[in-house]
């Protein structure tokens, strides 16, 4: 009887822990997930005109250092606007009121991240206040087709402009 | 020599057909067995609990290994951050079931195969269908279902440990930004992914322990019949297991 038991135990114990383990692969290894272990920190919003492809849980970073994540993106019907949702922090709760808020890129093909820039006021950010400077994600294809225009503007305004660069070529 | 080569062929085939018979055979007997359930949990114990330290331990090197040699890849490219993803899809989809399963052959198919080719050999079998005790619903169906309950749970551990042991070495050792490997890989990998993997073990389960007490039962009741029927699981399942998988990841994608 004892010996069963302790069978039993054991069995059970496996199945826990195998049980475990696909409730891990199925929420935390993908976006239908809750995270879960989150220190103090203060939501601040930002609205962008594009956020290219930030994602939740992107890190926000002010000078380099990480201060805070992602956590929520949406979308306001309004100005057609992103509204990210940053969670920073609390150790870091002197960020002056006029920050500004930019969307890096990791190295060339990484992940996006938040850049925050301090600004001069003496008034510090509070819960869910909004960072009223932004800068958009830089879309690549929009940079290239910027400059393909740039460089067909150029070439039929000043025909000459053009010419010694083929001369050196 | 095509002769034997031609009787070979037609004997892989004989011995394909009598594990799909073999199988109706268990699945017949499977509601009845169901109701001596301690039997499958003693089984269950066997085949999943005690194969859990070589899972976990595989599990561990070879998400090492994914985390180094991804690092290395990706950062020809630049793109470290996507190290959880790539380890994340690659132990999830293809190591995990597919590993677990050749691990589970080597170590839960062997000890089942010889237990039942034992049996055979020392007549308990026989000595069983004289006492109209059915061997193949008190022995072979409960070792059978144990195997096909652990396997996916054994499979999921060995991804998890995986991860984890990515994690080690891309987070901690190499220093990718733990924000980016957690949230890259939550963004990419879909349930579909998890998906395909559980239906991978399982369907490794079923096929690992058939070829087990298929290779046991059907034993030549010698000790060389034994070592034989063990050796075999191993080769058959294995093959079965490379075999299903590739058709498996053909039908997902």
């Amino acid at each position: 009887m004892n010996n069963s038991r302790a069978l039993s135990f054991g069995t059970g114990l496996f199945m826990l822990l195998g049980f475990a383990a696909l409730l891990f692969l199925t929420t935390q290894t993908t976006s239908h997930g809750i995270s879960l272990f989150r220190k103090a920190h203060y939501d601040v919003t930002a609205k962008f005109d594009n956020i290219g492809d930030l994602k939740v849980g992107s890190p926000v970073s002010m000078a380099g250092v990480e201060i805070g994540r992602v956590v929520k993106i949406g979308f306001d019907t309004r100005d057609y606007k992103a509204v990210v949702t940053m969670s920073i922090d609390s150790t870091y709760n002197q960020l002056p009121t006029d920050s500004d808020a930019s969307i890096n890129t990791q190295g060339l093909l990484g992940g996006k991240f938040i850049s925050l820039t301090a600004g001069g006021a003496e008034t510090y950010l509070k819960n869910n206040d909004q960072i009223d400077f932004t800068q958009s994600a830089l879309v690549l294809e929009n940079l290239i087709g910027q400059f393909l225009a740039n460089m067909g503007k150029s070439g039929s305004d000043k025909p000459d402009a053009a010419a010694p660069s083929e001369k050196t070529k | 020599m095509f002769k034997d080569l031609g009787e070979s062929l037609i004997d892989s085939v004989v011995r394909v057909g009598a594990i799909g018979r073999f199988l109706i055979r268990l699945t017949v007997q499977v509601p009845r067995a169901l109701l001596r359930f301690d039997l499958i949990v003693a089984q269950i114990y066997n085949a999943g609990a005690l194969s859990l330290v070589i899972i976990m331990l595989s599990g561990l090197f070879v998400g090492m290994v994914v985390g180094l040699q991804g690092f290395e890849l990706l950062q020809r490219f630049g793109s470290e951050d996507a190290l959880g993803t790539a380890a994340a899809i690659g132990l999830v989809k293809e190591l995990g079931p597919v590993i677990t399963a050749l691990l589970f052959a080597g170590r839960a198919g062997t000890a089942l195969a010889s237990e039942i080719g034992l049996m055979r050999a020392t007549d308990q079998l026989s000595a069983m269908e004289m006492m109209a005790v059915d061997p193949v619903r008190h022995v072979v169906v409960p070792r059978f279902l144990g195997g096909v309950v652990a396997m996916p749970l054994l499979a999921a551990i060995f991804s998890v440990i995986g991860i984890y042991g990515a994690q080690v070495i891309g987070v901690q050792i190499m220093g990718v930004d733990s924000g980016s490997f957690w949230s890259q890989m939550r963004a990419s990998v879909a349930l579909e992914d998890v998906t395909e993997g559980i239906v991978k073990s399982c369907v490794f389960g079923v096929a690992c322990s058939l070829v087990a007490v298929y290779e046991g039962y059907n034993a030549i009741p010698t000790a060389e019949g034994v070592g034989r029927a063990t050796t075999r699981t191993v080769v058959t399942s294995a093959v079965f297991t490379l075999f299903l998988d590739y058709l498996i990841t053909a039908s997902f994608l």
